[in-house]
């Protein structure tokens, strides 16, 4: 009736999962009681958990993947405690089975749970706004893509509650992950959780996609877009063509799990370095995904802090282009020892190398930016110099392990763990900090905190160093990764001091949360009356902050790149009057709705509840035809609506 | 005026000035917004299917001492099933016309045909594929099985999927007429229908025909 | 003759909104349909038959397949080289240049990965 499911499955005598447990669920409670004591139920339902509105669809993707980061970290830092005292003989706090577990969530979560979502839904935010358009192209696919995300990072929290999580790693390579060595259901959670939310991030690729594409305000052709929207661009065509090979490599894994094929498992003819090849072959455009939009905050703002247009637009925009193309053609090199041979090596060696080079273009390109610019340290420009310096480093690394006999050596140690933390952590999360610092104002009225930020930002680039570049030491030194203990007593030091690097970045963490708290505290002392608190370059800035749910009351004309910087330049007036009524779309319960059955799915696949399965398919199925068959509603807006929302909140354009 | 007209005219220019026209024009009608979202959707499906084909062409040799694929695939039943799906495809873009012509009884005759055939694909699949399980040459004898019927039998979830879109499709014009937005999907399902077909033409190729020969 | 009056009759008839979706018309969609079916029976006889050189079965099933998948994009699918569709020509290149890179990338490694694994009967020489 209920499956494999069993009141065994909840982790009673496990002291650690059980706290952790129990505060996820207390924690999940005490909110959902708060929102139903203060009556706040039909104002969440209405204005977030049925938007299609890109903005609010956006912050709910990165308030997501800042939740979401402190799972991730307190997975890390138990990590980081763990090899600071398994030593020697000592073993630690962690048995293997349960480390396992931990390092295999880290990944997951940090990876699909944290840095994407904090990209996209930067991008949701920002890339609308822009173009100088009102929305995306799909809003309800928006909503529905956002919600599926969530339903994943769900089912990967719900595996400490009910059942156990992977032991795999992030990636959960066959034959261990098949189902003779992987009997439970840790796998399934895994893979369950990263399909549903897999097939949102698809969805949100076409979305962007043919956003960018097919809707820009008029005049703004290609060579006209902000650098932002040209590196979403470039991510989101990735997404597009990546994500399919996750769904269909994990399809074969499940089919093998559930359905006793044999893909990937040892008898049968099954081939197992079948799947490390096409897992990569998604890997790695996706650590592309994630760092193109990275690489195009820093590009805004570079620009904006340093008063300058950004130099050389054109090689920025081909450079971006050439990594998105690069970037499928490196894979191999995640698996240089699997045994393919010098010639192929050689071959993927070589273009991993290449693919730096753009890369090396844009920092160069930052730099000439910065130079005899008037340039102002606000706490996205700290944030992006810190990048500058750490993903340069990481980078380095990268072509380091991309020459082949290197990487014989390196492979799968510390070096590799340090490698990719330096640019993750340096490029993606760095980025996603200066956009959340730079767009908060934009899309909640008031700055953040400084004097908070610049705390924040040091603590998280000190502990950063502290806590992996004894990694690096390590890795040379003979250290692979997932070690849950170690017999060389000469290796601990270095783990204490990346110990220490883990408490540093903890106080980041907490200075971030203090800075968040603060500032809405203090709102009306940082209020940003005039929708343009950084003088910037680019058309979000013309809009009140936070702008109304109709971005632009007149499409604007885009005349040439930086077009708000120009229009301020011109003196240019927002109209105020004589608007003609637009059409904008009503909310849509479809993706909540949708997702809602997508977690019983999964929940009952996992525990293989065969009936509650169907029912959780049959009923997204049937939600999505229901919502379909309904024509799309939309609301119209009226002229004199739009003329009294206009005036109400913005004064004319200054130039400053 | 709408960007057909503006594109004709322009072409009269060149290539280069009409395509940055457009490009400049501000956001596309709802229409080719659509038509284009589910354009780059078909794309990446194809990209799924193509990892499974690239999985396919690793492990076909792989029979584990089973059946190989000449013992076990038989090219008169594939060459029906390969002509009826292509006239279902023939028929969609038939129903299409009928619908921009407003001649609605031959639209419902065309997706009546497209339905009709559509299903006799799926049914001399699913009986292809139960005689294959009845014979011992199910997807769990070996990879070489396993892929073939994920990969074909994907291809036939994507029909029997279409054939239910299609149902769907010709409620929504029975019961709101040819309007704007039914319209638009209907063009989406005419593009995926059409779209299995052009997977199909593959599946045939790389799965019957190579490995029957 | 009558068929292009027709055509344009529906043009006329066409909202704003048919513009870039016009689908062609029955002749176009019968030459394609004609073409496929050509193609087909070609790419049976081919593999059947030993009209071929028997090496060249492969690449010539190949070349077929190709070229039926492009009649059904050009007939069907109306692809195009006019502006309004460039954008669906560029996503189309993309599209065969990620399929390109999988495919002939997965059989390149896989190949040479398989033909360095020990083969079992090896591995158990070797744990004597």
């Amino acid at each position: 009736m209920l499956g494999k499911l069993t009141w065994s499955a909840i982790p009673l005598g496990q002291p650690i999962p059980m706290a952790a447990s129990l505060f996820i669920t207390i924690g999940v409670f005490a909110v959902l009681g708060l929102v139903t004591w203060k009556g706040w139920w039909p104002y969440v339902w209405r204005e977030w958990l049925t938007s299609v509105d890109h903005k609010r669809i956006g912050v709910m993707y990165v308030l997501l993947a800042l939740v979401l980061l402190l799972r991730g970290f307190i997975d890390a830092i138990m990590m980081r405690s763990q090899l600071a005292i398994a030593a020697g003989g000592a073993q630690g706090y962690l048995p293997p089975e349960h480390y396992d577990q931990i390092f295999s969530a880290h990944g997951t979560i940090m990876i699909f749970f944290m840095a994407m979502p904090f990209m996209v839904g930067l991008m949701n935010f920002v890339v609308p706004l822009q173009l100088g358009v009102r929305d995306v192209a799909f809003p309800a696919l928006n909503a529905i893509s956002f919600w599926l995300t969530a339903s994943g990072a769900l089912l990967v929290n719900l595996s400490l509650v009910v059942g156990e999580f992977a032991r795999t790693g992030w990636l959960a390579y066959p034959p261990l992950s098949e189902l003779q060595f992987s009997p439970g259901v840790g796998v399934d959670y895994y893979l369950w959780a990263l399909q549903i939310a897999g097939i949102g991030t698809l969805l949100a690729g076409i979305n962007m996609v043919t956003t960018i594409l097919k809707m820009r305000a008029p005049g703004m052709s290609y060579m006209r877009m902000p650098v932002f929207c040209w590196t979403a661009l470039a991510s989101n065509l990735l997404i597009v063509a990546a994500f399919p090979i996750l769904t269909a490599t994990f399809g074969m894994l499940l089919l093998d799990r559930y359905a006793g094929m044999h893909f990937f498992t040892n008898d049968g003819g099954g081939n197992a370095m079948l799947y490390f090849n096409l897992i990569w072959a998604w890997g790695h455009p996706e650590v592309y995904i994630l760092i193109l939009p990275a690489f195009g905050i820093f590009s805004e703002v570079i620009a904006t802090f340093s008063g300058k247009a950004l130099f050389g637009y054109r090689s920025m925009v081909l450079a971006t282009m050439a990594i998105c193309l690069l970037s499928f053609m490196v894979w191999l090199h995640h698996f240089f020892t699997m045994g393919a041979g010098a010639d192929v090596n050689a071959f993927f060696g070589i273009m991993s190398m290449i693919i730096a080079v753009p890369t090396g273009v844009k920092v160069f390109n930052w730099l000439f930016t910065l130079y005899q610019g008037r340039i102002r340290f606000e706490v996205p420009l700290l944030w992006t110099i810190g990048f500058m310096v750490t993903f340069t480093i990481g980078g380095l690394s990268g072509v380091l392990m991309a020459v082949p006999p290197a990487d014989f050596v390196l492979h799968n140690s510390l070096f590799l763990v340090a490698h990719f933390h330096n640019v993750i952590i340096g490029g993606v999360f760095f980025g996603g900090m200066a956009g959340y610092n730079y767009w908060f104002p934009k899309a909640f009225g008031f700055t953040l905190d400084k004097r908070l930020g610049i705390v924040s930002f040091w603590c998280w680039f000190v502990g950063f160093y502290l806590a992996f570049m004894p990694l690096y030491v390590l890795g040379l030194l003979g250290m692979t990764r997932r070690m849950q203990h170690y017999a060389d007593l000469s290796w601990q030091p270095y783990m204490i001091v990346a110990e220490i690097g883990a408490l540093v970045i903890l106080c980041g963490i907490v200075a971030t949360i203090a800075q968040l708290i603060v500032s809405i505290r203090q709102r009306e002392r940082h209020r940003d009356r005039g929708g343009d608190p950084w003088n910037g370059r680019t058309l979000e800035w013309s809009t009140a902050s936070p702008p109304p749910a109709y971005n632009f009351a007149v499409l604007p004309e885009v005349a040439s790149l930086d077009a708000f910087w120009i229009m301020k330049l011109r003196g240019n007036r927002m109209p105020v009057e004589h608007f003609e009524s637009i059409r904008m779309p009503k909310n849509s319960a479809n993706g909540f709705v949708t997702a809602f059955f997508a977690v019983v799915m999964g929940f009952a696949l996992i525990w293989h509840i065969w009936w509650m399965a169907i029912f959780g398919l049959v009923s997204a199925a049937i939600t999505l035809v229901v919502f379909g068959w309904l024509e799309r509603g939309e609301n119209e807006v009226s002229g004199e609506e739009l003329a009294m929302s206009e005036r109400a909140r913005l004064r004319p354009v200054d130039a400053t | 005026m709408n960007a057909e007209a503006a594109s004709t005219e322009l072409s009269e220019v060149t290539g280069a000035a009409a395509r940055r026209a457009l490009a400049e024009s501000g956001p596309a009608p709802v229409a080719i917004v659509v038509a284009y979202g589910f354009w780059i959707f078909l794309l990446s499906d194809i990209i799924m299917f193509s990892a499974l084909f690239a999985s396919y062409a690793v492990l076909s040799g792989q029979t584990a001492g089973g059946p190989a694929g000449r013992d076990l695939f038989n090219l008169h039943h594939v060459g029906v099933e390969t002509v009826c799906l292509l006239f279902s495809s023939y028929t969609c873009g038939l129903g299409l016309l009928a619908v921009e012509r407003r001649r609605l009884d031959g639209f419902y005759l065309s997706f009546a045909l497209t339905f009709v055939l559509g299903a006799t694909f799926l049914g001399l699949e699913i009986s292809e594929f139960t005689s294959l399980v009845a014979r011992g040459a199910g997807p769990s004898r070996s990879a070489f099985l396993s892929a073939f019927f994920s990969l074909v039998g994907l291809h036939g979830v994507h029909v029997c999927i279409g054939l239910i879109w299609l149902l769907f499709t010709v409620a929504q014009v029975a019961a709101r007429g040819p309007r704007d937005f039914v319209r638009r999907r209907l063009l989406c399902f005419s593009l995926f229908w059409h779209a299995l077909d052009i997977i199909w033409v593959g599946l045939l190729t790389l799965v019957y025909l190579m490995g029957a020969s | 003759m009558q068929e292009k009056a027709r055509h344009r009759g529906s043009q006329n008839a066409a909202d704003r909104d048919d513009e870039n979706t016009h689908s062609g018309s029955i002749a176009a969609y019968t030459t394609g349909l004609g073409f496929a079916l050509l193609l087909t029976g070609a790419s049976f006889l081919v593999s059947q038959t030993h009209l071929l050189w028997h090496p060249g079965v492969p690449a010539g099933l190949a070349v077929l397949a190709i070229a039926q998948m492009g009649v059904h994009l050009v007939f069907f699918l109306h692809i195009s080289t006019r502006p309004d569709n460039t954008n669906n020509v560029l996503a189309l290149a993309f599209g065969i240049l990620i399929v390109t890179l999988v495919v002939s990338g997965s059989l390149w490694i896989m190949a040479h990965l398989n033909s360095n694994m020990v083969s079992p009967a090896a591995i158990m020489e070797m744990q004597r």
